[in-house]
């Protein structure tokens, strides 16, 4: 057997890395590829964080100097107090980090590195160069837009997603439209490139590189929904790239895509014609819906299977949720019309939108079902892990039942463009997301650093970002149905008076909650030094990735390649380690569903 | 521990409710002919989706303060039913929710989107610039002069680039920075931007439509209560947004030919 294995084994993709520079800088190795991601969405998670305490702070206390703002942007906070608008182009990063940066890079290119060829019995990617490509493309588009922060322009002002023609003018129509908003694109074009070639990779790997036994309808829940990922994401980014490129050249090259004729900006009669802005909604809608499942998908199939360990039993059937990530990736592609319900669009259309809005509810709602369900009869453990999950679940449906308003026309004629939308997104796409980020941490970081987390700061992280997230976005809803309109630097309106109160309450939620996540990295931080030494398998998993050491070696499986005999969940059975069996084990289950 | 997140996730599902249920935040006066039937769908929604929010975070923490921490070796087992009942359930109650909401709710839609504007109807063009929206009537020959959006000239008050010296039509059009209107007289709104996307959202008027540069786009209304109400730019448009507002001003018949009397003597 040694010897049918050690050729396959010498033609590892590539060798082990020797030096800091190809270990941990230009790897070539998932793994770390991986952890580049993951530290990248920590970095833009906190500085949107920070922009998001910001635009929080502003709306209530105007005229309050925060310390030390000035030295960031001395036009755009002149003496500490944000400007209308300083306050949009924080409003702009903080949506396009967290989106781009943070929902799409930590729980779909982050974990997905990480562990999608692990799960699958992989020794790497299927195309470990195009995977540090990816990856250092990424890293770029980021640097290139936080550039934007210190060129004189100053960031964008046209929100994350930068609306033509204000976006496609130039500095005419207004700050940050200048040198800001280029950054912007060039920085969006070079993401989509990133992503392109980590969605081609994740779909080769997991088509080609599957271990012997590894059946598709054996590959995890999670393996399941990167893959599902990865096939959206080739055909949403390849619509953003040239919807960027073409946004860069009505802006550098004078040409007229997104920018029609007669128009004064400035008081200049612009020297366009021929173009329309709708076409921009169009482009950036059939990329922006499907990338709300970008972000939320690889959440579905993370929190499925870390529940999965945490209740000690299988979902009601792990099929079911597959093909219903599946029917809600085949719907995201109907979709994106119900953000243009009010754009001037063909009524007609709306309707037409409206329907496979409505109906993409329905797997929806089946995951839901199954997750509730399952937990039915369940031994759900107490751990961060398995918590957060159980946080996700809540508040996927709370985001979930908000968007059954939006996806009607008749209902967005009047909550179109208020709170209202800030809250139902900031729930499902964002605060759900997170969840599921957080789940996956606290359960995979042993996995990963070969080091425990700290369960104790864990739990208090938990409860205060449950309580948090609920008190910050819940009011958004109430908000919006009071008419509350979205995107304003400052409250002139003559009903805000009585709004006031609620929105001073989610500032302080905002900033406590924001701090409370200091508590996660300084767990995260002491733990990958100091934290317990973790075993190969510390939660008595049944996948792959915890038949490996933690953290595992760089060609993962070394010389064994292993061979799968079940299927990813075989929890609540009777098995020679306790109540689960794992993927690798030949022993027999009795009455072992298929 | 368990036991605890069961109650808090009820205790978030309860208080989260409270607000709603007692309409403490609530839509403003609905002062148009179209918004009941939004009004009421929107209340219908809220029914059917905050039932299932409360259910659902009910039964989650049920099932969690049930089911947490049963000891090392606790039995598990599986609800009767299974996924089957799961799927079927799903379709069965979102689909009618979907097919309820999605198909007989559209009323609303139709009845701003679908129904042309009676030919009575009064027109107004209004135009959306950074950051000011300005309206423009037809004046006594009940026609509109021509735009040259060249001879935009803000400085000299020609917001909408008109050339009354070689345009006829143009002459006695009156332009006003308010949008005054007689109640229960139906406004066919003829909606134009100036520069970047805008919209026009009167929250009393259960309205809200873009405008989007290159394109003539309209609306119709009826306004059947008198009164002075805030018409806002919901769409991003620079630095100005929040403060671009300008006011509806509901009129009587009789009040409303006063006005437009002495918007036309000042011409």
């Amino acid at each position: 057997m040694d010897q049918a294995v050690q050729p396959q084994a010498q033609a590892h993709v590539h060798a082990p890395p020797e030096g800091f520079i190809s270990k941990y800088v230009f790897s070539l190795d998932h793994k770390v590829i991986g952890k580049q991601y993951y530290g990248l969405a920590l970095v833009a998670v906190f500085m949107g964080m920070i922009l998001s305490w910001l635009m929080r702070f502003h709306l209530v206390w105007p005229n309050t100097k925060v310390f030390g703002l000035e030295l960031l942007s001395k036009n755009g906070a002149p003496g500490g107090v944000i400007t209308p608008e300083y306050y949009l182009s924080l409003l702009t990063m903080h949506g396009t980090l967290m989106v781009f940066f943070v929902l799409t890079n930590a729980p779909f290119a982050g974990f997905g590195n990480f562990f999608l060829p692990i799960q699958i019995g992989a020794e790497d990617m299927a195309f470990p160069r195009f995977n540090m490509m990816s990856f250092w493309t990424t890293f770029v588009a980021f640097l290139v837009l936080v550039t934007a922060f210190v060129i004189p322009d100053g960031p964008p002002i046209s929100g994350w997603t930068a609306y033509a023609p204000l976006s496609a003018i130039g500095k005419d129509a207004g700050p940050g439209l200048g040198w800001g908003q280029t950054l912007w694109a060039i920085s969006i074009a070079l993401f989509c490139i990133g992503q392109l070639l980590g969605s081609l990779n994740f779909i080769a790997t997991t088509l080609d590189l599957r271990a012997k036994g590894m059946t598709l309808m054996r590959m995890p829940i999670s393996t399941w929904a990167w893959f599902i990922t990865s096939c959206i994401g080739l055909l949403a980014f390849a619509v953003l790239l040239p919807a960027c490129l073409l946004l860069l050249l009505d802006r550098v090259a004078g040409t007229s895509f997104f920018i029609p004729s007669g128009l004064v900006v400035s008081d200049r009669l612009q020297n366009h014609s021929g173009g329309s802005p709708l076409l921009w909604q169009h482009l950036f809608w059939f990329f922006g819906h499907p990338e709300v499942y970008i972000a939320i998908l690889p959440a579905v199939g993370i929190v499925s299977h870390v529940l999965t360990n945490g209740m000690r039993k299988p979902l009601l059937s792990a099929k079911v949720i597959i093909y219903s990530m599946m029917a809600i990736g085949f719907l995201s592609w109907m979709v994106w019309g119900h953000h243009m319900f009010l754009s001037g669009m063909n009524p007609f259309s709306s309707l037409l939108f409206s329907f496979p809005t409505l109906t993409i509810t329905i797997p929806a709602t089946i995951i839901t079902l199954i997750w509730l369900g399952s937990l039915y009869g369940a031994n759900i453990q107490i751990n961060t892990a398995t918590f957060f999950s159980l946080g996700f679940i809540s508040m996927f449906v709370t985001g979930g039942v908000s968007g059954f308003f939006l996806a009607q026309p008749s209902i967005d004629i009047y909550l179109h463009a208020t709170y209202f939308v800030v809250g139902h997104f900031h729930m499902v796409m964002g605060v759900a997301a997170i969840f599921a980020i957080f789940s996956g941490t606290y359960f995979w970081f042993p996995k990963m650093f070969g080091r425990m987390m700290n369960e104790k700061l864990g739990m208090v992280h938990f409860w205060i970002t449950l309580i948090g997230a609920y008190c910050i976005f819940m009011p958004f809803h109430y908000l919006g149905i009071a008419g509350n309109v979205r995107r304003y630097a400052s409250f002139v309106d003559d009903f805000m008076p009585g709004l006031m109160p609620l929105h001073k309450f989610i500032t302080i939620a905002a900033l406590i909650t924001g701090a409370g996540q200091l508590v996660f990295l300084v767990n995260l931080i002491h733990s990958r030094f100091r934290g317990k030494l973790a075993p190969d398998n510390p939660w008595n998993g049944t996948s792959l990735e915890w038949s490996i050491p933690s953290p595992p070696p760089w060609n993962n499986f070394g010389a064994d390649h292993p061979i799968v005999y079940h299927d990813p969940y075989q929890y609540g059975v009777k098995g020679a380690m306790g109540d689960f069996v794992m993927q690798t084990s030949p022993e027999k289950i009795e009455n072992e569903a298929t | 521990m368990g036991k605890l997140l069961g109650v808090v996730l009820a205790i978030i599902a309860l208080v989260s409710a409270y607000p709603i249920v007692t309409h403490k935040y609530a839509q403003p006066i609905d002062i148009s002919t179209h918004g009941h039937a939004i009004d009421e769908q929107l209340g219908d929604t809220m029914a059917e989706a905050g039932l299932a929010f409360v259910l659902s975070q009910l039964l989650l923490g049920w099932f969690i303060f049930k089911f947490t921490n049963r000891g090392q070796g606790a039995k598990v087992f599986h609800l009767k039913g299974g996924a089957k009942m799961m799927v079927v359930a799903s379709f069965i109650f979102v689909g009618t929710e979907v097919l309820a909401l999605g198909v007989l709710g559209q009323k609303a839609w139709a009845e701003v989107y679908f129904t042309a504007p009676k030919s009575d109807a009064l027109q107004v063009q209004a135009q959306a610039g950074q950051f000011a929206f300005y309206f423009r009537y037809p004046g006594p020959d009940g026609k509109f002069g021509p735009l040259h959006p060249d001879k935009i000239d803000e400085g000299n008050q020609n917001y909408f680039g008109l050339d009354p010296a070689n345009d006829v039509e143009a002459r006695d059009d009156v332009v006003a920075a308010e949008l005054a209107i007689p109640v229960n007289r139906e406004v066919h709104l003829l909606m134009h931007s100036k520069d970047v996307g805008h919209s026009f959202y009167v929250r009393e008027l259960r309205i809200q439509q873009d405008f989007v540069p290159g394109l003539d786009l309209s609306l119709h209304f009826t306004a059947t209560q008198t009164g002075h109400y805030e018409i806002l730019c919901t769409q991003l448009c620079g630095l100005g947004h929040y403060n671009m507002k300008a006011y509806l001003n509901v009129l009587s018949q009789d009040d409303f030919d006063k006005w437009m009397k002495e918007k036309v003597s000042e011409q």
